[in-house]
């Protein structure tokens, strides 16, 4: 299997320069090599939500579940609770996660269940052509805020912190080898993994200068350490002005959703037949 | 005491344990060989409020209660005050003569009893259940054993509580005891359960709502004998998405709720209609709008049921009338959801899954209908693609050189979005070929019920728990009764056969707009009246007889 045996026919729609094209053919190599060593690609499950990002359901030869808007997570914790041996990555956006399901965001992270979330965070909404998401820095200009947003953003690795992510991570569309090694860490992770990437909207908000300008490289030593975990989530807060740091952030092994709660031995249809008799005769 | 019947109110606050003490007392009735049903009337509170319950038994089998008692348990002066007129000259009172001073008929000494006892203040129902045993001639042997089963903790001291009520308590009216073989009594939540995991349910997903609380709790509290997992996760909304994700696996899932968590679950019942993933809904109805009456009935989601969701897509709405038809009924929407890939919504009301009925043996279908799987060696494998019968073959990941792909958006057969016109059309009939099938699959099933005197040329039209009312008063009054139990895909041929020679029609509903009769309206039939009851409660025997006077010629 070649890089390509994971582009599908589809007709690409995504504007030139867009970050997804980055985030698709790195998640393309990361499949690639793994199924080079023997991870097979059939077992992974790519769940979409809704936003640009969404069509890499489309662009790419993989089993997908194009799911509703927001609504990855649940989605992703129903097919890895069918099937352990499934790989499920959620590929969402800002809009999508971070505002109508940021509920499921939490829950995932709260539950430990062994997903990848990617999170294709260009701080806009692009399907819907440029309104604010919850990334946006504050004064954002776009169609529903003319006057510039007058909410100020929220810190999404900090809120992964804080809702017990057992691998959070932030990546940049103009870094892939770094964005590569992040994925595939994520992949490996056993337990709810989290990455964050800073993507480049080339037509409603390009950041590349900004954040080119202002980059640098987590030490990944100590990704154990919460305290540190959570300096370094709080050192940027998405609109202030600060340097960006980028790498793994914080990283532990926990029991995961499906290790805690594992499947019960299923009963022989006789057994389960046995038990529902005696429930009943014990009510008569 | 009415012929062969007998109906027992017993009453307190909440938080004495009332549905536990009302479902003992029809397991004692149960146990003397009659069928029983019990209403338990309870506010939304989990201490203090006024909670009662009405157990009735008779020599066949029912599914209302009346307003009028033979005996009244009480456990506190309110259930006195709030019930004593439903008591014939001829009734009994039994009370807490600690904590009722205004009442006549036997006192039972509660508070010394489960003093002496050293027992909590929660038994202080078994006290009151002993002393009933005693003044209903019931025989103590047996009654101590129903008992026994009935308490599985703290079973030695309840009995020792339970006896002492008994000799604190006089024989006043002797219930005879009836010949019906005994059959087991459940809830209808807990029949739904049970009939769930008949079917090969492998996962359970639901955030707590009442009605349908207890089918979570009893399937939690099950998981492992029956082979399933049981999840609480954080919304409606996820509870729905999770049982898709499940299904898109190829494992069984089914979820719970009411009215407003089910308008949460709206969103995704289109998802599983346009990606054709099978589900089970279970939508408890409670009195609404909105919040409404938490803990109290009706049947005004039918339409809310039959619409939900934007666009047009398949789906099967199925409302049981009692227990045994919610077993029955909950695993054939699970197969026939499977069968056809579309969301079931299996439609009982707070009556049914809160009431506790004699489960009847009932006649399951005689095979179940099986979900139709792809020819493993057919290369390429297209979700999506086209039959006849609009049922597209099943295969799940992983599956070598394979991409399964199910998609909200409009797809073609491989599953990749798509907005060419042809395509559009092409797939909307596809998936709608599915109801031909599903029908035909209906019509061959009991989907039309009928009852009372089955050739009369006046009818009563209901739905759900109201069967039980109309069904006792129809025989009575010498009127037939049609009760379509599944109301999407309508059965158009069993409804016209139950409907052949009636000449007027009264539908009677616990809803404000008569939703059964406008629904049937769609296919000719128009009611002449209609006899609807929107307080939260269901419609008693005496009172339905009344409102039958009143409107039926």
């Amino acid at each position: 299997m070649t890089g390509n045996d994971l582009i599908s026919e589809a007709k690409n729609t995504w504007c030139p320069g867009c970050g997804n094209f980055v985030i698709q053919h790195t998640l393309k190599n990361v499949l690639t090599e793994m199924a080079a060593e023997g991870a097979p690609v059939e077992n992974t499950v790519l769940v979409a939500g809704i936003g640009q990002h969404g069509k890499m359901f489309d662009f790419m030869e993989l089993n997908g579940f194009y799911s509703l808007h927001g609504r990855t997570v649940p989605v992703a914790t129903g097919i890895r609770l069918a099937n352990p041996d499934l790989r499920v990555i959620c590929v969402t956006g800002d809009g999508d996660s971070y505002a109508e399901g940021l509920d499921h965001l939490v829950f995932g992270a709260k539950r430990n269940i062994d997903i990848t979330v990617l999170i294709h965070d260009n701080r806009v909404y692009g399907l819907t052509t440029g309104q604010f998401t919850p990334t946006s820095p504050h004064g954002f200009r776009g169609h529903s805020t003319p006057g510039g947003a007058t909410e100020y953003p929220f810190n999404p690795l900090d809120l992964m912190l804080s809702s017990g992510a057992t691998f959070i991570a932030r990546g940049y569309t103009h870094r892939r080898e770094q964005l590569k090694r992040i994925i595939r860490s994520a992949l490996e992770h056993k337990g709810f993994s989290f990455v964050d990437i800073l993507q480049i909207c080339a037509t409603y908000s390009d950041m590349t200068a900004y954040y080119d300008a202002r980059v640098y490289d987590w030490d990944e030593s100590a990704s154990g350490d919460y305290a540190a975990a959570h300096t370094k989530a709080r050192e940027w807060d998405y609109n202030a002005d600060a340097r960006i740091g980028l790498g793994i952030m914080y990283r532990r092994r926990a029991p995961t959703f499906e290790e805690s709660y594992p499947a019960p031995p299923v009963p022989f249809a006789k057994e389960q037949q046995a038990w529902i008799q005696k429930f009943l005769e014990n009510r008569m | 005491m009415a012929g062969n019947e007998i109906s027992v109110l017993i009453g307190g606050q909440a938080g004495d344990g009332i549905a536990s003490a009302g479902q003992v007392i029809g397991h004692l009735l149960a146990g003397t060989g009659y069928r029983v049903y019990m209403h338990y009337d309870y506010p939304s509170r989990v201490k203090g409020g006024h909670n009662f319950a009405i157990v009735r038994a008779a020599e066949y089998g029912i599914g209302a209660v009346r307003e009028g008692v033979d005996f009244v348990l009480a456990l506190n002066q309110e259930t006195v005050d709030l019930h004593q007129g439903r008591l014939p000259d001829n009734g009994i009172v039994l009370f807490d003569s600690g904590r009722v001073k205004n009442a006549a008929g036997i006192g039972v000494p509660v508070g010394e009893i489960l003093a002496a006892e050293h027992a909590p203040a929660v038994m202080g129902n078994s006290a009151i259940i002993g002393a009933f045993i005693r003044a209903a001639g019931l025989d103590w042997e047996r009654s101590a054993g129903v008992l026994g089963r009935a308490m599985p903790k703290g079973t030695d001291q309840n009995l020792r509580v339970a006896r002492k009520g008994y000799e604190s308590s006089e024989e006043r009216r002797v219930i005879p005891p009836a010949t019906l073989p005994p059959l087991p009594v459940v809830t209808g939540n807990e029949a739904i359960a049970i009939g769930l995991a008949e079917s090969d349910l492998n996962f359970y997903f639901s955030y707590p709502m009442s009605p349908t609380s207890n089918i979570l709790h009893f399937l939690a509290g099950a998981a492992e004998e029956l082979g399933l997992r049981v999840i609480q996760p954080e919304s409606e909304t996820a509870a729905i998405l999770m049982a898709l994700g499940c299904a898109y696996a190829g494992s069984r899932a089914a979820v719970g709720t009411s009215g407003g968590g089910f308008c949460l679950m709206t969103e995704s019942l289109g998802l599983a209609g346009i990606a054709e993933l099978p589900v089970l809904v279970v939508l408890g109805q409670r009195a609404g709008p909105s919040t409404g009456l938490a803990t109290y009935t009706a049947q005004s989601d039918l339409h809310f049921a039959l619409h939900a969701g934007q666009g047009e897509f398949p789906r099967l709405v199925v409302a049981p009338g009692d227990a045994q038809e919610a077993r029955d009924w909950a695993g054939t929407c699970l197969d026939l959801a499977w069968k056809y890939q579309l969301p079931a919504i299996l439609l009982p009301d707070r009556q049914i899954c809160e009431g506790f009925y004699s489960l009847g043996t009932g006649s399951p279908s005689p095979h179940r209908a099986m979900p139709v799987l792809a020819d493993p060696s057919a290369r390429p494998y297209h979700r999506y693609a086209p039959s006849g019968s609009g049922i597209s073959p099943l295969s799940y990941p992983p599956v070598p050189g394979e991409a399964i792909r199910v998609n909200s958006h409009v797809h073609d057969s491989a599953g990749i979005t798509t907005e060419d016109p042809g395509l559009t059309r092409g797939m909307a009939e596809k998936r709608m070929r599915k109801m031909a099938g599903l029908l035909d699959e209906i019509e061959g099933l009991p989907s039309v019920s009928l009852g009372g005197v089955r050739d009369a040329k006046v009818a009563l039209l209901c739905w759900g728990s109201s069967k039980g009312a109309c069904e006792e008063l129809g025989g009575r009054r010498g009127l037939r009764v049609v009760r379509p139990i599944v109301l999407w895909p309508f059965p158009e041929e069993a409804f016209a056969r139950a409907m052949n020679g009636v000449e007027h029609f009264y539908a009677v509903e616990t809803n404000e707009s008569g939703q059964l009769a406008a629904h049937v309206s769609r296919f000719g039939y128009n009611a002449d009246d209609t006899i609807l009851k929107y307080d939260g409660r269901p419609f008693m025997l005496d009172e339905l007889e009344a409102e039958l006077h009143r409107v039926v010629p």
